[in-house]
């Protein structure tokens, strides 16, 4: 019987939720705290989804049959080093945002918000559907536009 | 040589590919040298007439039989038509396109090129037994098409034409792929042959009929498609003449004629191809007699045209064949010299408008000699290849009569008068002497335009007077479908098959014609009178113009640019998709403990608290002391866990955490927020809120749900405690991970150090920066080049 016990489910709740809401602000450090904390969630979910508490699985100590599994333990001590990993660049990271901008916000991309404002792409197909433009006087299907000779190229 | 056929093709495009080499030299010599191989290809195929009339020469490429593709080759009556049209017409135009183009034109090389290299992947296309073959040089030839009108994209009317033509053919090819494959999976084989010898049935069939007909109906410009092709003469006159009029805007009407014998018996197939064929010629012939352009003139006379082949090819039946195999060359042969007399008038006097030639005809009679024969055919005078065409059609449609039959047939008497016409107008509008207009000055054409119209126009008047060779070659491809009576068994193209109804018809096309013209300004009354703002160029339009604002729309609604939308549609998506999996297959398990120890109780509680306090904290440094003690708390719950390894890289890696959140938190500001900026709106905070925990709550309920089905702890398990003595350790955790998964353990590592090389450099960077500008005061100033690119 491994289920996860009541009380642990509600506490990985509230550490889930508290992540997930700190990574949607906006400001870089609260982002990073979130990362941390969904860390913190992550690591503590292996290890209870791994079983009940029991004796640390260290031989000589307690029969084998009590032992914790020793194998989501072994899962979560990297995860824990690598959320560490990841925890000291970021905020190396967005130290050097405060340096360079003066500030530590993730911004909305700019040109994403052009875009979504424009109505039409550019480039459009249209463009060169809509008789605006002044460059097209000759027939470009003539006999004299085929047989226009490289020496006088100005000519146009 | 094993496989003739495929070396033919592949001659073409090496040949295409070493051709700038010679268009350096010369670039007339280039042309001369691309027209040798198309030559070759028309005396290859003419010596093989024998075997095209008896069962025809094939050969396959057993490339990947497995996956049915086996690109298969196949020279039947068809085939070698297609060849005359191809090969011949294409030597033709390219010795044409020698004088066309000038000595030092500088579109030249890529046009000879290009044009020998269409001719190659044309040449595929025609011979093609294999449907998959079929359309890869359907594509190729959409791309050449493209290249070919696009020219040098500097003219805005190339491009728009181009792009045109490859959206609307290319948007066909699609969609025939798809019936290809529909067609070849319900057939077990995608040899055409095959296919049509014992037509698969079944409603995939009908489906697949439908996918191909739209690739067809697209390329060859049947309504409401059509506008492509008038759009497409932006491209040099050589280019239209063979690509828009004698062979690539056939290949939609030689899939039809390939398809036809297995399937023109299915009203799915023959009735959208003979109405949409009926419409198409009625409006191609009708636009023709309004235009003043020569060029378009003829191409609305191609759409017209292709619109009657589709209906000949898809109506079946013995006499309707003979009809169309004998129109399809037909139409080559008059077609092509038609547009190179428009590009000889358009050379030598400097336009094409109709309103603007005078007296041409007096100055050139060679020129008109040649004109009247071409016209002559496609209006259906007797002697010339198009009126033996035209007999037989309509003798197709008025001997077996019934409501089908005469409504065709008079459909096609309406058409037929329009092209005579049509026909009419192009020789008046091109050589008339026309009241108040000056008589325009004219060169004398060089003899290289000139011979090869007047070889493929004089081709028309030969084989129309010996219909021999041509009823040898239609009755090969006719005899696919059963005679029904002694009158289509016994049916053969002649010169004269006594007085008739359809020689009736033709009389009333002529007659009817030669009065539409001379009613010209009532024609044109009427034209104006019938005028809309609905068109099929229109269509096209606001179709593209649709896509592009939807596509725009869609961009800008998916692309937001904001990483909290980004988050939250992801955070969604998780709730939505797993969240449903779980909601419908996951099962709450029964025996949940409240608690699984006392001491769980106060360190969860620490957890919770800590947390909860991170929503409301305004202090960063307050902040980390919280993410501090939550991670402190876990590290305890790891104790009470028997994980006491865990706890001790928790409480480690939690130290670190601090002390380095510490070193950066000494320079930024105290608070989170800059108390000068706006405060954050409170709705959007509230649905952050809602995202956030439903996921949260999500990821909890999963956890529950997944570790209550989950029986017994993994075998690996197990294994490791069992095999930990061997290791040296007494501790399982740490034989696993310097012994059992080690090089999990070196990548972990590995990571680690790109991590801390990475933080060191950005860290490292600052100071640079600062040394170099003698301080940069921190969120004060940027660097030189930062601030260039910040403003």
């Amino acid at each position: 019987m491994i289920t996860l016990n009541l009380g642990m489910t509600i506490v990985l709740a509230v550490l889930y939720s508290v992540g997930f809401y700190l990574l949607l602000q906006r400001s870089l450090m609260r982002i990073l705290i979130g990362i941390v904390v969904l860390g913190h969630g992550a690591n503590l979910l292996l290890q209870l989804v791994g079983g009940p508490p029991a004796r640390a699985p260290v031989l000589g100590t307690a029969p084998p049959e009590l032992f914790a599994d020793p194998l989501p333990q072994a899962l979560a001590l990297t995860a824990i080093v690598i959320t560490f990993a990841m925890t000291t660049y970021l905020l190396a990271l967005g130290y050097r945002s405060w340096v360079l901008v003066g500030h530590d916000e993730v911004q909305d991309d700019v040109e994403d918000r052009r875009i979504a404002e424009r109505e039409r792409p550019e480039g459009s197909m249209s463009d060169d559907t809509a008789d605006t433009g002044t460059d097209d006087d000759e027939d470009p299907g003539s006999a004299a536009a085929s047989s226009e000779p490289a020496a006088t190229g100005g000519r146009r | 040589m094993e496989l003739p056929l495929l070396a033919l093709v592949l001659a073409h495009l090496v040949l295409a590919a070493v051709l700038p080499l010679v268009s350096r030299r010369s670039r007339r010599a280039a042309f001369g040298v691309a027209a040798i191989l198309p030559a070759a290809t028309l005396v290859w195929g003419l010596a093989n007439l024998r075997a095209a009339l008896s069962t025809g020469l094939s050969e396959t490429v057993s490339w990947a039989p497995a996956l049915h593709l086996e690109p298969s080759f196949r020279l039947d009556a068809l085939g070698l038509v297609m060849i005359v049209l191809v090969s011949g017409l294409g030597a033709l135009i390219l010795v044409y396109s020698a004088w066309y183009f000038g000595k030092d034109s500088r579109d030249a090389p890529r046009n000879a090129a290009l044009l020998l290299a269409f001719a190659g992947v044309m040449l595929g296309l025609v011979l093609a037994d294999d449907l998959l073959t079929l359309y890869v040089f359907w594509e190729l030839t959409s791309i050449a098409s493209f290249l070919l009108v696009g020219q040098g994209g500097v003219h805005r009317a190339n491009r728009r034409a181009a792009v045109q033509a490859l959206l609307v053919t290319v948007f066909g090819g699609l969609s025939m792929l798809l019936g290809i494959v529909f067609l070849g999976e319900a057939a077990g084989t995608y040899r055409i042959s095959e296919i049509v010898a014992d037509p698969p049935p079944g409603g995939l069939v009908t489906a697949a009929l439908v996918l191909i007909l739209l690739g067809a109906l697209t390329k060859s410009a049947q309504f409401p498609f059509h506008p492509w092709l008038p759009a497409a003469m932006a491209a040099p006159t050589p280019v239209s003449a063979y690509l828009h009029a004698a062979s690539m805007v056939k290949a939609g009407v030689v899939l039809v004629a390939r398809l036809s014998p297995g399937f023109a018996g299915r009203p799915g197939w023959w009735v959208p191809i003979v109405v949409l064929g009926l419409v198409t010629m009625l409006i191609g012939g009708w636009r023709a007699q309004q235009e003043t352009d020569l060029k378009r003139l003829l191409a609305f006379g191609t759409v017209s045209q292709l619109g009657f082949l589709m209906v000949l090819f898809g109506a079946g039946g013995r006499i309707a064949e003979v009809a169309a195999l004998t129109m399809l060359l037909a139409h080559g042969l008059f077609k092509a010299p038609l547009f190179m007399v428009v590009g000889i008038v358009d050379k030598i006097t400097g336009t094409r408008d109709v309103g603007k030639l005078s007296g041409l005809g007096r100055a050139q009679p060679a020129l008109v000699v040649a004109s009247v024969l071409a016209a002559a055919s496609m209006a259906g005078i007797p002697l010339l290849l198009g009126f033996l065409g035209k007999e037989a059609a309509f003798e197709a449609f008025l001997h077996p009569g019934g409501v089908r039959g005469w409504l065709v047939g008079l459909g096609l008497l309406v058409g037929s008068v329009f092209t005579v016409a049509y026909s009419v107008r192009f020789l008046w509008g091109a050589f008339a002497t026309k009241p108040g207009v000056d008589v325009v000055d004219a060169a004398r054409p060089a003899a290289g335009l000139m011979a090869p119209t007047w070889i493929s126009a004089l081709a028309g008047l030969v084989l129309g007077c010996v219909p021999a060779v041509t009823d040898a070659l239609a009755q090969r491809y006719a005899a696919a479908y059963p005679a029904a009576d002694a009158v289509e068994s016994g049916y053969h193209l002649a010169l004269w098959h006594g007085l008739s109804l359809p020689l009736l018809f033709s009389v009333l096309a002529l007659a009817g014609g030669a009065l539409l013209h001379r009613q010209r300004a009532r024609v044109r009354a009427v034209h104006r009178a019938l005028h809309t703002p609905l068109s099929a160029q229109r269509g096209y339009e606001l179709v593209v113009g649709g896509l592009e604002r939807l596509a725009v729309l869609v961009t800008g609604r998916v692309q937001a640019g904001s990483l909290p939308v980004y988050l939250a549609v992801l955070l969604l998506t998780v709730l939505a998709v797993p969240g449903t999996a779980l909601v419908l297959g996951g099962e709450w398990p029964r025996d949940q403990p409240w608690i699984g120890a006392l001491m769980q109780i106060p360190l969860g509680l620490i957890v919770v608290v800590a947390s909860l306090a991170l929503l409301r904290v305004r202090r960063r440094f307050t902040a980390v002391l919280l993410v501090g003690a939550v991670g402190y708390a876990i590290g305890g719950l790891f104790v009470v866990d028997g994980a006491p390894d865990l706890a001790l890289a928790q409480f480690l890696v939690e130290t670190l955490t601090m002390v380095a959140f510490v070193f950066v938190l000494r320079r930024l500001p105290a608070h989170f927020d800059n108390p000068r900026a706006p405060r954050p709106n409170r709705s959007v905070q509230a649905r952050k809120a809602v995202i956030a925990s439903a996921a949260g709550v999500f990821v909890a309920i999963a956890g529950v749900v997944l570790s209550g089905a989950r029986q017994e702890p993994p075998s690996a398990s197990g294994d490791f405690i069992a095999l930990a003595p061997e290791t040296g350790a007494d501790n399982v955790i740490a034989a696993i991970l310097v012994d059992f998964r080690a090089l999990d353990t070196v990548g972990e590592i590995t990571v680690l150090l790109i991590a801390a090389a990475g933080t060191a450099s950005l860290v490292l960077a600052t100071r640079f920066d600062r040394r170099r500008r003698d301080g940069v005061r921190s969120g004060a100033g940027s660097p030189e080049h930062e601030e260039e690119i910040l403003g």
